[in-house]
């Protein structure tokens, strides 16, 4: 939309046109007051408000004292803050921006626009102080004016700006380009203003009194894109009716004054608000459109604007009086001391909030089931809580596309860049309100299935001729149908018994299958389960080896079942080893366990068969026994090297002499030095990073574990690899079985056994008990047009089409990459049937059937409406992540940033409305695109930090690799929960913050998890009382930094956040082991690597660092 | 002639050797026209309970290449203290610890009656001995079952100090540790992959670092080895239990197929862990297998059972596929293990063959016992095991290890091979023959497992040249030196010194004749035809033993041309032919009739056993019952079956009691239980006594047939009698047989 995105946000909300007006007000009213999270739209709501009244006043005044005061003074303070700061460099974008705008100016990549934009914001910050003095709106308004102004002064001052400026005012001219441009910058959204952030202020100034109405959309849309939502309505409502109309209203009226300077940019605001010029930005404003559900949202940020206000720290007064302006004035002048420190930045809440989205789709979503019957429905965000009704297309839990709307040409989609690809999950576990797919017997003859294409029966199957025929809708090839599966159609051609075939009518389902479907043709037998254990000195030592015997021992019971099965039918073997093997007989007619040791590592076999693999309620005497003994006989071992290829080998060897499928546990604690095949030097090389051979630490060591992979995958052998690493063991290598058998690898670095029992047992307990399936062969059919073209996750590919997976879980995903090969067509639109053959843990053979059918679409615009940003990350995360394989890390981060910036570039280009070169214009569907990337780019993949070692690198790379969409969207852009904000009462999530210092306090706790990591941030002035009813100690300084565990204690807060660190566990795949940070300590370094919108230690740009630089990428693609 | 026999049968009782030719002929041109070569039968440790060991050293000659051991034969110079070899003639001083010696004070050694002496080494280390049992599980559950009680009851008889091991194998082999509580624990190894010595010692983990592999070091042993080999006393339980809870390979055996049997693998693992741990020490490898190796290295059959084991119709076709490899594989280990001073012991029970052919070598190039049964589950089995670990009058074990026999021989004699359990240990000298009869090439023999009865043929070659005539009344002179560890643990020598006259054949023709030993003779020249037919082709054998046996006619015989009726021989040359004649018939020169297994089996123990045993397996011996005297010897021949005899054969490898036709009805008629006809019931009673006395004394246990006339079981009898009567010359005998 309008580059503030803010501008375009707010449209799109707008748009609901015909709701618009009760939509603020109703949101308004309910909203305001529910929403607490606002807190941070307060703080808009309030300048906003301010802004608008200031408006029509400030206008003027705010002119005259930006023109005068602010120019001088704002700018020389400023200039000086900044040079100062900016020596400094990293503190602040802002500061440098001075010297940097300068160069900008000459177009320069990241830091200068950054910079630029930091210029001008920070004049902007300035001219807040000053001017609220006089009135906050005025301030505001100046500020943002100022900033303009400000930018203008320092062309005249700086060679380079002084034209950029002008320019850029000149098309940012519009009050929201400007106005947004000062923020956007920062805050990419409103106007990309970077530039046009000089440019821009200088028409603001013009711009102001018209756009005085203007502004405050401006003002509210810059701040956040989303926030443009709720400052909507906050103006709405404070001056409320006036202001939004204004907005509404004035941005067409506006537009056309504008226009005539900057039709532009206003343009885009009107179509939002005016459904009438629809095509134009409507369609933008229409993918929006969905975002409409911000709206409410943003009624309800709106409210917690307020408190948002409050959290800077005074604010709070705010809320109270978000509409009135003065109110609002003091906070400002009361924060102004901070503020001069970050007046240098483009306002952050300016810029396109994840959390809004998130908080927006999850109050407009959230509440109506997802009925999948319409083809072509972008389903709600992964964060939200919602119910799917299955009516014939998967559910989003099962598949997820990051465009719902595909080109209907390979040209189009080349054009937008927008990569086409679907996340998919064939086993993923619903919520117990939803019933997992119905199986389907179809006898003997198995599954129904078209002839040519071997697609299965599905509900966009067409029966003609009376029932007689169907024509496959994938490959159009039309096949009788069998005669005992013959049915008549009604009158509109729907089989009469449409509703009661799952196949006929659900977009999910299962086929049993039959022998055909089987290896060798004979059904398989149950799946075995093989521990594999680690007895060498370090996992003696450590306690690991006595910690797992232990719990074995109960969790043997807890193997998984089908269904309602009384006992598992899986079996179980047991394993251990170091330099040698030992294998245990523990068949059950044994006194004791009988213990062989294979010691030929270099051609391993499997030593015995009976007595292997056992029943456990059958051997349950001689396996007890034998855990008892494990860690007394070798308690004494003083073997340090061990083996690691041919552990896995035995267990595979182990399978396939029982003739069936199975999943190795595999417990691991050293580089496998000893001689034997896939043994490993130590090749660790920090030397390596940043060159052009960094990229063989990613990849293995050596081919043997390929070759081994693929033997796995043929055996059905799933391997799961936990590891206990005291210093590097080559990941890279050790997880290359792990990866192609569908398996899941977890580190736990120094482990020990108080510190880590908890996470290590929880995570062993869940990867036990899950449900798996085994010896899986996925395939994903197509209509015809498009064509699956590249997979990722784990598994292995002989050939280009099938997807191989010795074991597959309900937390595996598949990401399949579509390229056209053909043209599609808008009416039938393109269909996509994921077809999953696999062994449940029952040994049953089973086919489940995903189906999805998307649009298609002529118009680029469509596209861009109908994208899911967190999809298209998880894609694009995944591709980069093997690119580093091939690659130096520094092309696939340059790749990455111009990939994205392709994609807005073509939106720009074909879908927005005309506006000034110097705007950021975000489609609504994607403007968390930049902040999200960044957090990718940032990733310790591909930015290391000093303390990542190669090891973590390669272990998040191949976790990455199998990632559902909601996994990589928290693991990329961490939650962080205030804790003491929401009253102890509430039993819902506090609203999350964004994740970046400055929306810290210090008189609050916070936690943040990115799936993987719990953090509980403790800030250095937090109430005494809270301090003692957490963590029963008196005070801040008696926490003990780095506890992992929290004392249980019987108060309200304490059950409360133990409850939450409880609840978040539960969301997440993997056991997130807590660690209490306190500010300012040493730990917080550790914390302070996931506050991902700062800039990163390692080097990583800061969110609006990035937004500028995207937004000059952007730049230069379209000159 | 008495007299020569009497010489012949004290020299045996004195010093176990028998010569062909108790007096020599004095030159090579009349040596080989002799046709019979000069030879000796020697039984090295046989029993001499009246030959208590001195317990000192014996006295070398101090010439290097000589080394003779002082004997009664030796020229001393009580005065000057000094003794002249009678081997190189060579004057040695005597050692200080002989200073007191004179003409009324000798040492036993120069004593002629010591010309055997036996010497008990004091220093040196004392090592344990080693029991290694290496066990198919592949057997059936009754199989098994027994096999586990046997090996359990010959824990009992072991000396307490003894180390034992256990191996057992199927489709894996298994190398048990033993020292182990709670858990029971093995090394696991795949079948059907051969190993080097080296793999195995470092798979076993028996490697340490610094230890470079050297001669025996005791200290050492009890560390290195503590895991697989264990002192009996100390694991006795353990191993019983063990050996108790055993169970059959568990690998299933799919229709139609042989169970995979890791044969090889495990016998090389067996000879690997002990040759990593206790080289050059007595240490015997008990190999027990139900059935042929099926898989891996020394693999005798594919697991095919419509494949059929090779027979000697396939071996002739060229048909038999795994033969030569799996022999060669068998050699390598047989030759590693003898070199070690190890010895394997095979017992093979089961109705099929058990791929004995291809492991002969190991029983027969390190001494070790072989076996053959169709059960584990037999008594045949169960009492030829127990009489292993039998004792003779000391207490000590009727075993011994690691020996090294050296033969010296005077200047007239070279030696041109041996024919035994021993393989060669390559010594030239200038005593040794280039002409090789048996194995030859060497002056030591190495024979890794002996017992009082094992038995070498060593044949010489006479060198004198005819135109060099020895002085008349010079004696010949041959010394048997024999080091071996006693079952005691102790080291000992013995050492056996004979001389015999040198004749001229030409003058002295008779007496050279008269000091002929037919028995000896024909028991040599049949080891000779044995070791033959184990590389040449049957009839090519038996031409040569014809040719031979004509040879010796044409020259002692006296006859008159074309009057066959003519012929005469000396009564010293009167049975010869007889043996010969037998011996032709014999399973170890005809395979017809035989597998190539029960040939090897036989063989194996033909070229063993003492004069007297190997006699009986040329020609059994058949004993008549009847009412008309005491049993008497009778010849066989089909004309010794009478309808009132009761006959007793014995093959040494069976023995068969027959009832005559009439007799077997009398008893069945049950007259033995009547007493007016007692007498009847100790005829029936007195074969089976004496069948008894020869069981109990005989190792292997013979296969003991109680059968009678028109039984299944007297084919034994009829295929072995001299067909005299058959249905072309005796119409009445094929009625009768009808």
């Amino acid at each position: 939309m309008n580059v503030n995105q803010s501008a375009p946000p707010v449209p799109p909300f707008g748009q609901p046109q015909p709701v618009y007006p009760g939509y603020h007000q109703s949101s308004y009213g309910g909203q305001p007051g529910s929403t607490a999270p606002p807190t941070h739209y307060g703080a808009y709501n309030g300048p906003v408000p301010g802004y608008q009244e200031t408006l029509a006043p400030g206008v003027s005044r705010a002119p005259p004292s930006l023109g005068a005061p602010p120019a001088t003074t704002a700018q020389t303070p400023c200039g000086q803050a900044a040079y100062g700061q900016f020596g400094q460099g990293d503190v602040q974008n802002g500061p440098s921006s001075t010297v940097q705008m300068q160069r900008l100016s000459g177009s320069q990549p990241f830091g200068s626009a950054p910079l630029a934009p930091v210029v001008s914001q920070p004049t902007v910050l300035q001219p807040y102080g000053p001017l609220p003095t006089s009135s906050q709106v005025t301030a505001q308004l100046a500020g943002m004016q100022i900033s303009g102004a400000m930018a203008p002064a320092p062309p005249t001052l700086g060679l380079g700006y002084g034209p950029p400026t002008s320019l850029a005012s000149a098309s940012g001219s519009f009050p929201n380009s400007g106005l947004y441009g000062s923020y956007s910058q920062g805050q990419a959204p409103p106007l990309s203003q970077t530039q046009g952030h000089p440019g821009a202020q200088p028409p603001q100034r013009s711009a102001p009194p018209q756009a005085s109405s203007f502004t405050p959309p401006a003002s509210g849309g810059p701040r956040m894109p989303s926030m443009s939502g709720p400052l909507l309505p906050g103006q709405g409502f404070g001056g409320p009716p006036v202001s939004q109309p204004n907005h509404v209203s004035s941005p067409p009226p506006q537009v056309l004054p504008p226009g005539t300077q900057m039709t532009g940019p206003p343009g885009p605001p009107p179509p939002m608000h005016s459904s009438q010029q629809p095509g134009y930005q409507l369609q933008q404003n229409g993918s929006f459109g969905p975002g409409r559900g911000p709206q409410p949202n943003y009624g309800s940020p709106y409210p917690g604007a307020p408190t948002f206000g409050s959290q800077p720290g005074p604010p709070q007064p705010l809320p109270p009086k978000r509409l009135d302006p003065d109110a609002i004035p003091s906070p400002q002048l009361n924060e102004l001391p901070p503020q001069q420190k970050t007046r240098h930045r483009i306002d952050p809440d300016a810029i396109p909030s994840p959390i809004q989205v998130i908080e927006d789709d999850r109050n407009n979503r959230g509440s109506e089931p997802f009925v999948t019957g319409v083809r072509g429905q972008v389903p709600p965000l992964v964060t939200t809580n919602f119910l799917v009704k299955d009516q014939g297309n998967a559910s989003p839990r099962y598949i997820r596309c990051t465009s719902y709307n595909i080109p209907c040409t390979s040209d189009m989609a080349k054009q937008a860049q927008v990569p086409l690809a679907a996340v998919i999950k064939p086993l993923a576990r619903l919520p117990p309100e939803e019933a997992s797919p119905y199986v389907v017997d179809h006898g003997e003859s198995g599954p129904l299935r078209c002839n040519r294409c071997k697609a299965y029966m599905c509900p966009f199957m067409q029966f003609i001729e009376g029932g007689r025929r169907f024509q496959c809708c994938f490959c159009s090839c039309i096949n009788d149908v069998p005669p005992q599966y013959f049915q008549h159609l009604d009158h509109t051609g729907k089989r009469v018994d449409a509703y009661d075939r799952p196949e006929l009518s659900l977009g999910s389902y299962e086929f049993l299958a039959t022998v055909d479907y089987c290896k060798n043709n004979k059904f398989p037998s149950p799946p075995a389960f093989i521990f594999m254990i680690d007895v060498s000195y370090n996992a003696i030592r450590s306690g690991l080896v006595r910690l797992l015997c232990e719990e074995l021992k109960s969790l043997l019971d807890c193997l998984p079942r089908e269904g309602r099965a009384e006992e598992s039918a899986i079996r179980v073997g047991f394993v251990t080893y170091n330099k040698v093997l030992h294998f245990y007989n523990v068949k059950s007619s044994l006194a004791q366990p009988q213990m062989m040791v294979v010691s030929d590592v270099a051609d391993m076999f499997v030593p015995l068969l009976d007595g292997f693999l056992v029943n456990v309620n059958e051997s349950r005497a001689v396996i007890t026994s034998l855990l008892d003994q494990i860690p007394e006989m070798f308690a004494d071992t003083r073997e340090t090297e061990t083996v690691f290829a041919p552990v896995i080998q035995a267990g595979m060897e182990a399978l396939k002499a029982a003739e069936c499928a199975g999943k190795l546990f595999l417990f691991h604690t050293s580089l496998p030095i000893a001689e034997a095949p896939g043994k490993l030097k130590n090749r660790d090389d920090r030397k390596l990073i940043n060159t052009d051979k960094e990229k063989t630490l990613f990849q293995p060591q050596t081919g043997a574990y390929q070759t081994l992979a693929k033997e796995c995958v043929a055996q059905g052998c799933c391997v799961d690899l936990f590891l206990f690493p005291n210093q590097y063991v080559d990941v890279a290598t050790l997880c290359v079985v792990p990866q192609l058998t569908g398996g899941s690898v977890y580190k736990y670095a120094c482990f020990q056994v108080e510190n880590d029992q908890e996470r290590f047992l929880s995570d062993l307990r869940r990867d036990v008990q899950k449900v798996v399936g085994f010896d899986a062969v996925m395939r994903v059919r197509t209509s015809t047009g498009i064509r699956a073209v590249d997979f990722f996750g784990a598994f292995y590919m002989s050939n280009t089409t099938d997807v191989e997976l010795a074991g597959l879980d309900g937390d595996k995903t598949v990401t399949v990459e579509f390229k056209h090969d053909d043209r599609l067509n808008e009416e039938s639109g393109a269909l996509l049937q994921c077809a999953l053959l696999y062994t449940s843990c029952a040994g049953q053979r089973r086919l489940r059937i995903h189906n999805l059918a998307l649009n298609c679409c002529t118009q680029l615009a469509d596209l861009y409406r109908n994208c899911e940003t967190d999809t298209l990350i998880n894609y694009m995360a995944k591709f980069a992540y093997r690119g580093v394989l091939n690659s130096p890390v520094k092309t696939v981060r340059d790749a990455l940033i111009t990939q994205c910036a392709q994609i807005l570039a073509c939106y720009r280009k074909n879908c927005a409305s005309p506006s000034s070169a110097g705007q950021l214009i975000l489609p609504e569907c994607m403007k968390l695109l930049p902040v999200y990337l960044n957090c990718v780019l940032k990733s310790d993949v591909l930015q290391p930090g000093a303390e990542v070692t190669t090891d973590d690198r390669a272990y998040v790379r191949q976790l990455v690799t199998s990632m559902d969409v909601a996994e990589t969207n928290v693991f990329f852009y961490p939650r962080l929960l205030p804790l003491t904000k929401s009253p102890i009462e509430s039993t819902t999530e506090p609203p999350a913050v964004r994740a970046s210092e400055e929306r810290l306090s210090d008189g609050d706790i916070y936690l943040l998890e990115n799936g993987l990591n719990l953090f509980l941030w403790v800030g250095a002035s937090v109430q005494q009382g809270v301090v003692q009813s957490l963590f029963s100690v008196s005070s801040f300084s008696q926490i003990t930094s780095g506890l992992s565990i929290l004392p249980v204690l019987d108060n309200p807060l304490s059950k409360k956040v133990r409850g939450l660190v409880d609840s978040l566990r539960a969301q997440r795949s993997r056991y997130m082991k807590l660690i209490v940070v306190k500010q300012e300590d040493k730990l917080e370094m550790l914390f302070k690597h996931f506050l991902v919108e700062d800039k990163s230690l390692s080097g990583g740009a800061s969110y609006v660092d990035f937004l500028c630089h995207m937004h000059k990428e952007i730049r230069q693609l379209l000159s | 002639m008495a007299t020569y026999l009497e010489f012949i049968q004290q020299n045996e009782e004195r010093d176990g050797v028998r010569f062909s030719w108790n007096v020599w002929p004095s030159s090579r041109l009349e040596a080989t026209r002799m046709v019979v070569p000069l030879a000796c039968l020697l039984t090295p440790l046989r029993e001499r309970p009246d030959l208590p060991p001195v317990q000192y050293e014996p006295v070398l000659c101090s010439r290097p290449t000589c080394k003779a051991i002082l004997n009664p034969l030796c020229q001393v110079d009580y005065r000057a203290k000094l003794w002249a070899c009678n081997f190189c003639f060579q004057r040695n001083q005597f050692p200080p610890a002989y200073t007191g010696i004179s003409e009324v004070n000798q040492p036993a050694e120069l004593m002629p009656q010591f010309s055997t002496i036996e010497y008990v080494i004091q220093r040196g280390p004392q090592s344990p001995l080693i029991f290694l049992y290496v066990v198919d599980t592949c057997l059936e559950e009754d199989d098994l079952q027994a096999l586990k009680e046997s090996l359990q009851m010959s824990l009992s008889l072991l000396p307490p100090d003894a180390l034992v091991g256990l191996i057992t194998f199927g489709r894996m082999v298994q190398v048990h540790e033993l020292s182990c509580e709670g858990i029971s624990k093995s090394f696991v190894f795949r079948g059907t992959k051969d190993l080097t010595a080296k793999q195995i010692q470092d798979m076993l983990g028996l490697t340490t670092p610094a230890m470079p592999m050297q001669q025996a070091r005791p200290q050492e042993h009890p560390f290195v080895s503590s895991r697989f080999l264990q002192p009996i006393q100390k694991i006795d339980m353990n191993l019983t239990d063990l050996l108790g809870e055993l169970q059959r390979d568990p690998w299933p055996v799919t229709q139609g197929k042989r169970p995979l049997r890791s044969t090889g693998v495990a016998l090389s693992i067996a000879v690997g862990l002990l040759e990593g741990t206790f080289p050059n020490t007595g240490a015997r490898i008990m190999l027990f297998t139900g059935g042929p190796p099926t898989q891996g290295p020394g693999m005798v059959v594919g697991d095919e059972l419509k494949v059929p084991i090779r027979s000697w119709h396939d071996i002739e076709k060229d048909n038999a596929r795994f033969m030569k490899k799996a022999t060669k594989h068998y050699e390598m280990l047989a030759n590693r293990a003898a070199t070690n001073g190890h010895c394997i012991d095979i017992y093979a029970c089961a109705l099929d063959q058990t791929g004995l052919l291809e492991m002969k070598c190991c029983a027969n190039l390190t001494g070790g016992h072989m076996v053959m049964g169709d059960s584990f589950n037999t008594s045949l089995f169960k009492q030829t095991f127990q009489r292993i670990f039998s004792k003779d009058f000391n207490g000590n074990f009727r075993m011994a290890f690691g020996a090294t026999l050296e033969v010296k021989t005077s200047r007239e004699l070279k030696i041109a091979g041996a024919v035994g359990p021993c393989v060669s240990l390559n010594v030239k000298g200038p005593c040794v023959s280039e002409n090789e009869l048996g194995v030859g090439g060497t002056s030591q023999w190495k024979i890794c497992g002996l017992d009082p009865t094992s038995t070498l043929g060593i044949y010489f070659e006479v060198v004198n040249q005819h135109n060099a005539p020895i002085p008349q009344g010079g004696r010949g002179a041959i010394q048997f030196v024999t080091q071996y560890q006693h079952s005691s643990t102790q080291r000992r020598i013995r050492v056996t010194t004979v001389a015999r006259n040198w004749a001229d054949a030409q003058s002295h023709l008779r007496h050279i004749e008269a000091a002929f030993d037919q028995e000896a003779a024909a028991v040599l020249m049949a080891r000779l035809g044995v070791f033959r037919a184990e590389s040449e082709e049957g009839p090519d054998v038996l031409r040569w033993l014809d040719r031979q046996l004509i040879r010796l006619c044409q020259k002692f015989g006296q006859y008159n041309k074309e009057d066959p009726t003519s012929f005469r021989l000396s009564d010293s040359f009167s049975l010869y032919p007889q043996f010969m004649f037998h011996l032709r018939r014999s399973p170890f020169l005809q395979v017809f009739n035989n597998s190539p297994d029960e040939s090897s089996y036989y063989r194996h123990h033909f070229a063993r056993q003492d004069l007297t045993q190997s006699l009986i397996m040329i020609q059994p011996i058949l004993y008549s019952y009847s009412f008309h005297g005491p049993p008497e010897p009778v010849l066989l021949d089909s004309s010794s079956i009478l309808a009132d005899r009761i006959l007793l054969m014995d093959t040494f490898f069976q023995i068969v009691i027959y009832l005559g036709e009439t007799i077997a009805q009398w008893r069945k008629a049950g007259y033995q239980d009547m007493p007016e006809y007692e007498n009847f019931k100790h005829l029936l009673q007195a074969p089976l006594d004496d069948a008894q006395e020869i069981l109990q004394a005989r190792f292997p246990m013979p296969r003991y047939i109680n059968t009678e006339h028109g039984g299944s079981q007297a084919r034994f009898l009829l295929s072995k009698v001299n067909p005299s009567q058959t249905h072309n010359n005796l119409y009445t005998w094929g009625q009768i047989l009808l």
